[in-house]
């Protein structure tokens, strides 16, 4: 069902990760990928997973809904494996036909999909703590510096707000018109692929239209209430950097810098 | 009468094994009679709406079972579509699922998923647009140039051209303006009176519940509350608004009148039966 898709979902709660200031946590993931994509050892990628098993832990997110991110993404860390498996040059291990998997194939294969799970699970990590409006508010003030170079920042982080806030609604909607064309019959299960994409129209049609509607109508009420753009706007939520930010930002820097340095070393 | 879909202790649990688990129905068991008029009402989340969508199969009971003419519909998974075709089911705001170029085109989809082709399929057409009311001029319109109340028509249309055996609306009216509230429901008394078919209608206004149904279901809180013709379920008016439900205007005043001594039969709905109670009584000698 389409219900079940947990992008961007978030799970409220009171730990230090979701008090963290939001720009603390979009730079802690930055830093985080920066480490990941370092990292090239067992001692590195140790410290990597010990950094994200203690955040888990500091923010108690159920270890299952990480996992559960990772369901949209096997298709790739499947495809990523097989392909560093089988196309790693290095001294042979196991020969099938044509194929034949390496030492060095079957390392880089593990390190490859370490390093996607350990990605997603991370970012995922930030989005189950973050309400999705502070996320963007977030986003907002860390590329606030680039206003001066006409970047249309609030517009840009207006515009994703509302597209986050509007993914559930428009899933459900979805879901509303399927049930309704089911109803008359419409067969979305079988047929080739030409076929299915066709059943699709009687859906697409209308959530298009409704999607327009709704624009339209948001347009207007936002202007009802003096929406201007971003300029001499003001927050209700103003954000403020803590003690723990900083804290965080020295933590997450020295983690990241110790991980650089390991792989350096090449342990 | 023949029973002609029978719902056998039906339960549906939303998200079960996870901590949102809450079950919308609840060990439901009720019959609908063949060439029944059905009023189902109760408040927003007392289960209406899943309740409606398992007796065509667009959702699967967690437990329990649906017959359709004595037979389980469940029991080939594969022919659910087949169930879909004989009871049709008009979902609220049915307006925003057209998409054809043509009021024609979009009336044809259902009946052309029947598989009908030719005379055939141009005469369900038509005659499911003559039965809501739409002039043959209006079926070559692009359905998105009409009125929200021609609209709602065309859609209702698309699930008539079915030609279902038992007919499912939920809150058809919802969003109209009065007289296109009354023209629709004009529309579906028609239907039923003619043809002949089930209908099952789905509102919370119980005065188009009371003038329209033969037997009314209460639901409340995931079960049923009350089942009976809308003369024993009004006679319980009381239960009804200890329930968060509404009477009809007509029994509210006749309950009004009893709590001030008038010796009325609490449980009148229309205009027509309330003058005559209130004339017998002026007739006895009642002072009011």
């Amino acid at each position: 069902m389409l219900k079940d898709i947990t992008l961007g979902q978030f799970f409220p709660g009171n730990t230090v990760a979701h008090r963290l200031d939001p720009r603390t946590k979009i730079l802690l993931v930055v830093l985080y990928i920066v480490a990941l994509f370092s990292a090239k050892s067992y001692a590195s990628y140790g410290v990597v997973i010990l950094t994200l098993a203690v955040c888990v832990r500091i923010s108690r997110v159920g270890l299952s809904a990480l996992v559960r991110g990772l369901k949209p993404v096997v298709v790739i860390i499947l495809f990523t494996a097989v392909l560093n498996l089988f196309l790693t040059p290095g001294s042979e291990l196991v020969k099938l036909g044509p194929l034949h998997i390496t030492d060095a194939g079957v390392r880089l294969a593990a390190f490859m999909v370490l390093r996607i799970m350990l990605l997603i699970m991370g970012t995922f990590l930030m989005t189950y703590t973050t309400s999705p409006i502070s996320l963007t508010d977030g986003l907002e003030k860390l590329m606030s510096p680039l206003k001066k170079l006409r970047v249309p920042v609030h517009e840009l982080a207006m515009m994703m707000s509302i597209a986050l806030r509007f993914i559930p609604t428009l899933i459900e909607e979805t879901d509303k018109i399927m049930s309704a064309q089911k109803a008359r019959g419409a067969d979305f299960e079988s047929g080739n692929l030409f076929q299915r994409a066709k059943a699709l129209i009687p859906v697409l049609v209308p959530l298009f239209i409704s999607a327009f509607r709704r624009a339209d109508e948001l347009a207007v009420a936002m202007e009802c209430r003096c929406y201007h753009g971003g300029e001499g706007r003001t927050r209700l939520h103003v954000l403020h950097m803590e003690r723990r930010d900083v804290l965080g930002l020295i933590f997450g820097c020295a983690i990241t810098a110790g991980v650089i340095v390991l792989a350096r070393m090449g342990l | 009468m023949k029973p002609i879909l029978e719902v056998e202790n039906l339960t549906h649990t939303y998200g079960s094994g996870t901590p949102f688990e809450r079950s919308a129905i609840k060990d439901l068991s009720f019959t609908v009679n063949d060439g029944e008029f059905l009023g189902i009402i109760g408040h927003t989340g007392s289960g209406k709406s899943t309740l409606i969508q398992h007796l065509n199969g667009l959702l699967r009971p967690t437990s329990g079972r649906v017959l359709l003419e004595g037979k389980d519909i469940w029991a080939e998974p594969k022919k659910i579509r087949s169930v879909r075709f004989r009871v049709g089911l008009v979902f609220q705001y049915p307006e925003y699922q057209l998409f054809e170029e043509t009021v024609y085109k979009d009336i044809a989809f259902g009946p052309a998923n029947m598989g009908k082709t030719g005379s055939e399929l141009d005469r369900c057409i038509r005659e499911a647009a003559r039965l809501v009311g739409l002039q043959d001029d209006m079926l070559d319109k692009s359905p998105f140039e009409l009125s929200g109340g021609q609209k709602r028509r065309v859609a209702l249309a698309g699930v008539l051209a079915m030609e279902p055996q038992v007919l499912i609306l939920d809150e058809p009216t919802a969003g109209l303006d009065p007289a296109g509230r009354e023209n629709l429901l004009a529309n579906i008394r028609d239907y039923h009176r003619n043809k002949g078919g089930t209908v099952i209608l789905v509102s919370h206004s119980m005065d188009e519940i009371a003038q329209n149904v033969d037997r009314i279901l209460v639901l409340k809180s995931a079960g049923i509350l009350m089942d009976g013709t809308p003369k024993e379920v009004f006679a319980r008016g009381e239960e009804l608004l200890a329930a968060g439900l509404d009477v009809p205007q007509i029994t509210r005043v006749a309950m009004a009148l009893r709590q001030r001594g008038v010796p009325i039969d609490p449980a009148v709905y229309t205009v027509d039966e309330l003058q005559r109670e209130v004339l017998a009584l002026r007739r006895g000698g009642a002072s009011c």
